[in-house]
């Protein structure tokens, strides 16, 4: 686009104050601008109607807004069809720098500079739209309770469905659970909404269901899911735009229990056992088909045990109350103990518990409970927590083992997805992806979702459940996480929400989230690229595939624009219109760098947006102040950034580079899966470079912040500023 | 047929189920009204320091809901806004809200420059009355919609107009009036979240009478760097760091004479506040007293790791009573330890209640009649055709869990609006 630029400095909130608008507005002279005006007001409507007449009376297309941070009037500062870049001089410079002082000044006008010198690198993204047609039809994989309800979800939010089950029949593990407890819990034993689910499915024109089926292949990506169904020996291929997976789980295995619990003994069963005992008529003794008049449960059997499942099933104390009700229906006189180590009904659940009690349940609190063969009978015994010595249970005719839920997904022999390169000190961190046969991608990355702890191939985050580390494709259900009916009817529900607004988004050549709506999407210039394969291999969500020579070949709907790629390729041949190694490089080098004997260092700041950035704000909005040394630049993700960089500012003089971004590890916060972790092994590998070149490491630094650390960043900021001064001015100064 | 319609949905609560309803439905395409009570979103989980398991702090996700929002036409927010009235049925309902006067308009840059003109102070909403805040002030430090707020005790002042001329952007109009506005949506989901618990009614346990019992909210906001001291978890007697910490759980809760049912989140979320305590004063020790450790699915992780610490006691008993120690400015906790039937008595310098999640409709039910569970939550996720409940206004539920709530509704609620009855 031929671009006619306006630059636009607002004064107002303390910038007029902080520095000299009118020789601020010289830079944008010396840069051949041909349109820069202030204002007192610039967000006002006479500030933006300055801005209009420009657009429509000059021409004017690409707009520099230096005024407040572009975090804040963002309504305000929109300009259908242009490129529009914030230069933020309020929270990042008037309010945390002293006002009138000379640096302040120069902060100003390199944060302008930068400003023009994006403008002119970056273009309008044009929204990726491919050669073959998208669908919008969404794949359920699972016809338990979450894929039944996701189907008709989907289906009623008037989006085509198909459904694959893979054994002959809907409903899944509810099929052979007769009652259930779920809300109102003070009701006890309540119908099983499962038949009704299976029959709507069923009878739904939109839903197309096949059952002893499985899916042989997925490849494609988002709007584009060509997917191989494969049923009785034939196959069936649909495209599909989006992807909810409901696989569920498979109950423990007992026969890995502890043989204290004693399974393998007559009449001690699971407790999924114990529900199809129910469906096939009541309660009887397995061995003889004689009458239950005493039965004790065992709670956490096999789970919450690092030898065996660490985690907790979460609905276990919950069904072996109902369960213990379904004794007490079927013979009030029985007695029915529930021998647990933790009581589990939370929110309302703990109703049922209170109705256990009052219908005659006896609870024994005991933490490592054993089951043999008695007298007469099972016995159960152990040291009961609140009596305070052994209790002993004898006479049973059942003993029942609350066993735990393991998703399906955590079996399969792990697919290493790690390539250590020759000469590279450390791998990049790799998923763990199982051959569980349930999508069987044809993604380069490996042929399943990845997993996390524990085989769930789950969200790690809090605040987005939904977000796996594939694209396009959401976990619903206890696959997911171990849960009950009510949580997996609605999780079935918010699986295929995302699924919807995936297909409507991918439509619109947008990405989901977190950058949802970026319309912007990673190029590749082919021509230089080197087949090094570090763009395929560190792409967080498997968006690039790879050809039999090793070539990358990018599949824009399953990006999330994050720039991992772009960051990660040596030869920069990676670029998108409005964000690119050219253009953030010469943002670098558009920074004014004085002379050592100035004494004014300078510290280029490489910031993530999603946290770094806004803590920078929140600093300013405080009025905390820094040392004047930094520019900042703010990053999609710091996994973005390309080491050519560092390169770049040391080579024009700059004398210390900090990375701000999030913390990694088993706690993550990267929105992007593993960002600040590529970006500190990256910059590991050039320590020993900059050594070399009497760059002494210390120069280039990562610090961990998380969004609300703004009261550390002033510190760390100086400190910084401190060693820099420390170890001297870059020799490389004025080269 | 898919795709967007021109029906609208209209979700009420902006805190994290109602927030994310409206953020996934519009994000597919259809129009959002959120309509919320603060004159910010984020409800609760705005005012928490840190979420368990992973200790990451709320603004992280926040600021990516709130771009998104930013980003998104199709959201319409509503703040210092309430439902007054709702009629018709599923497809076409007549909506009336009242918006309240903020006294400050779209003119605010948030310079604040009205904070510093005024001397009135009022207790700060945001850390639970902890503190005092300005009467004309920023809610917290990343309020969203980012404008002031400017209470009407101000108005009321004698240092209205000052204020009003303190600002150099005519954006303080103390002219602004409550009205109301007419919305006609297709469906409503209800998001209203909850209210703690009110801890004076817990008469044995002192609150109110002794300035060391607190509430888990207030324990919140005791260690957030934006709350009342600075990040500092100090006894609010001596302003002093307390050398032991009891947690009380289930205050109040699982008790049929204040609230029946379980909170779920209360013992994590008082295992979390031990780390903070543990993190801050390393010599500290710390006491939770529970009935049971409700830590299900992977929580239980950080509950072994939270016990793995030896400054970290969990002892099995419900406190009878506190009450000033004779001896010292110490509380004395009188409880029994159910493993070994003592009943014995434990000086403590600080105390904090674990206290219950009551559902907001307890205090303000819809404008319609609806039917509620015996506690007066949402009975579930389908309110009537066409309403739908999302979040703590159903169950006492996580973060995780409210956004997967409120994931679910934004789907039921586009199901009304594309089949037209």
């Amino acid at each position: 686009m031929e671009k006619k630029i306006g630059v636009y400095i607002c004064s107002g909130c303390g910038i007029g104050e902080a520095i000299n608008v009118e020789q601020l507005a010289s830079v944008a002279g010396e840069n051949n601008v041909p349109v820069c005006r202030s204002h007192g007001m610039l967000c006002s409507k006479e500030g933006v109607q300055i801005i209009k007449n420009d657009m429509e009376q000059e021409g004017v297309n690409t707009i520099v807004i230096a005024a407040c941070s572009p975090r804040v009037m963002y309504d305000v500062f929109s300009f259908d069809g242009c490129i529009v870049d914030r230069v933020n001089l309020r929270e990042q410079v008037a309010w945390c720098q002293p006002p009138g002082d000379e640096n302040t000044q120069m902060m100003a006008e390199d944060y302008l500079r930068m400003g023009l010198t994006k403008v002119n690198r970056m273009e309008l993204p044009e929204p990726y739209k491919p050669d073959t047609e998208m669908s919008k039809d969404i794949l359920v994989v699972g016809g338990g309770v979450s894929g039944l309800s996701a189907a008709l979800a989907a289906s009623d939010a008037g989006y085509k469905v198909t459904l694959v089950e893979r054994s002959a029949e809907l409903g899944g593990f509810q099929k052979s659970v007769k009652n259930i407890a779920t809300f109102p819990y003070k009701r006890g034993l309540q119908n099983n909404p499962v038949s009704d689910l299976v029959q709507k499915v069923q009878n739904n024109e939109n839903i197309t269901v096949y059952t002893e089926a499985r899916i042989e292949s997925t490849a494609g990506g988002p709007g584009l899911f060509d997917v191989t169904i494969l049923q009785n020996g034939s196959t069936i291929t649909h495209k599909f735009g989006a992807i909810v997976l409901a696989t569920g789980w498979v109950p423990y295995d007992p026969k890995q229990l502890d043989a204290k619990l004693g399974y393998g003994l007559p009449n001690v069963i699971t407790g999924t056992e114990f529900e199809e005992m129910i469906a096939a008529g009541g309660i009887k003794r397995p061995k003889d088909g004689g009458e239950v008049r005493n039965v004790a449960f065992i709670l956490c059997a096999g789970s919450r045990d690092p030898n065996h499942l660490p985690y907790c099933s979460t609905v276990c104390c919950i069904a072996s109350l109902k369960q213990a009700l379904e004794v007490k229906r079927q013979n009030p006189d029985a007695n029915v103990f529930i021998v647990y180590r933790e009581m589990r009904t939370p929110g309302q659940s703990e109703d049922l518990y209170r109705k256990a009690q009052e219908e005659g349940v006896i609870f024994i609190r005991c933490q490592t409970p054993e089951v043999s063969k008695g007298a007469q009978g099972l016995t159960v015994k152990g040291f009961e927590d609140l009596v305070g010595d052994e209790v002993i249970i004898d006479d049973l005719d059942l003993v029942v083992l609350a066993t735990g839920m393991v998703p399906t997904t955590s079996f399969g022999e792990n697919v290493l997805a790690t390539e250590k390169k020759e000469g590279e000190e450390e791998a990049v961190p790799a998923d763990v992806i199982l051959r569980s046969d349930i999508l069987n991608l044809q993604y380069r990355q490996g042929p399943e979702v990845p997993i996390l702890k524990y085989g769930f191939p789950d969200s790690h985050f809090i605040c987005f459940p939904y977000e796996s580390r594939r694209t396009g494709i959401y976990l619903a259900g206890c696959v997911r996480r171990p849960m009950g009916i009510a949580s997996a009817l609605e999780d079935g529900a918010g699986a295929a929400m995302k699924a919807i607004q995936c297909v409507e988004l991918v439509h619109k050549g947008m990405a989901v989230h977190p950058r949802a709506g970026d319309t912007s999407f990673p190029e590749f210039f082919m021509q230089r690229c080197t087949q090094c394969k570090r763009c395929t291999v560190e792409c967080p969500f498997g968006a690039i595939n790879e050809d039999e020579k090793g070539n990358p070949l990018p599949q824009p709907t399953r990006c999330r624009r994050c720039g991992v790629c772009m960051g990660a390729c040596p030869e920069r041949i990676i670029s998108f219109k409005n964000y690119s190694v050219g253009m953030i490089g010469d943002m670098i080098k558009s920074i004014n760098v004085p002379d050592e004997y100035e004494e004014k260092p300078r510290i280029l700041v490489l910031a993530c947006e999603n946290d770094a950035y806004p803590a920078l704000d929140m600093a300013g909005t405080r009025r905390m102040k820094y040392n004047p040394w930094v520019r900042v630049v703010p990053l999609r993700c710091l996994g973005s950034m390309n080491l050519i960089w560092i390169a770049d500012a040391l080579s024009s003089g700059i004398d210390g580079v900090v990375l701000l971004g999030c913390k990694y590890g088993d706690d993550y916060q990267c929105h992007f899966i593993r960002g600040s972790e590529l970006a500190n092994i990256r910059l590991s590998k050039i320590k020993e470079t900059l050594d070399r070149l009497a760059l002494e490491s210390d120069r280039v630094r990562f610090e961990t912040v998380s969004i609300s650390d703004y009261d550390r960043l002033p510190k760390i900021l100086d400190e910084f500023a401190e060693r820099i001064q420390e170890i001297g001015p870059n020799p490389y100064k004025g080269f | 047929m898919s795709g967007p319609t021109n029906q609208s949905i209209l979700v009420v609560g902006g805190g994290m189920s109602g927030m994310t309803a409206a953020i996934e439905a519009a994000e597919a395409g259809y129009e959002v009204y959120l309509v919320e009570k603060n004159p910010y979103l984020g409800g609760r989980v705005a005012q928490l320091n840190q979420y368990f398991p992973k200790l990451c702090p709320p603004y992280c996700g926040l600021e990516i809901n709130f771009r998104r929002i930013k980003q998104n036409p199709r959201i319409h927010v509503f703040t210092l806004a309430q439902v007054e009235s709702i009629s018709g049925e599923e497809g076409n309902f007549e909506v009336a809200v009242l918006l309240k006067p903020r006294y400050v308009n779209e003119k605010c840059t948030c310079c604040g420059k009205c904070a510093e003109a005024t001397t009135i102070e009022i207790d700060n909403p945001f850390n639970y009355g902890m503190d005092r805040v300005k009467a004309a002030y920023l809610p917290h430090d990343m309020a969203f919609p980012m404008r002031y707020v400017i209470d009407p005790v101000l108005l009321q002042s004698s240092e209205a107009q000052k204020v009003k001329e303190a600002c150099p952007y005519d954006a303080i109009d103390l002219t602004m009036e409550s009205k109301t506005i007419k919305l006609s949506v297709g469906s409503v989901v209800w998001a209203t979240g909850w209210n703690p618990y009110d801890a004076k009614k817990l008469d044995t346990y002192g609150f109110g009478v002794y300035p060391d019992v607190i509430t888990n909210v207030m324990m919140e906001r005791m260690a957030a760097n934006n709350g009342p001291t600075q990040g500092r978890i100090v006894r609010p007697s001596t302003g002093q760091p307390p050398r032991n910490v009891a947690f009380i759980q289930c205050a109040g809760s699982r008790d049929e004479n204040h609230l029946p049912f379980c909170s779920s989140i209360c013992c994590l979320a008082s295992m979390k506040q031990a780390t903070y305590v543990r993190e801050q004063i390393p010599d500290a020790t710390v006491y939770i007293f529970y009935i049971d450790i409700r830590a299900t699915d992977r929580y239980e992780d950080f509950y072994l790791k939270v016990k793995k610490d030896e400054n970290v006691v969990f002892f099995k008993g419900k406190v009878a009573k506190i009450f000033p120690s004779e001896n010292s400015d110490q509380l004395i906790l009188r409880v029994e330890n159910t493993m070994t039937e003592e009943l014995v008595e434990m000086p403590f310098d600080l105390v904090v209640l674990a206290t219950g999640m009551e559902p907001s409709t307890s205090a303000d039910p819809l404008p319609l009649p609806v039917a509620y569970d015996d506690y007066q939550f949402l009975p579930g996720p389908v309110v009537q055709p066409g309403i739908y409940a999302a979040g703590c206004v159903r169950s006492p539920l996580n973060v995780s869990e409210s956004v997967q709530d409120g994931t679910s509704a934004a789907i039921r609620a586009i199901k009304s609006i594309v089949v037209r009855r």
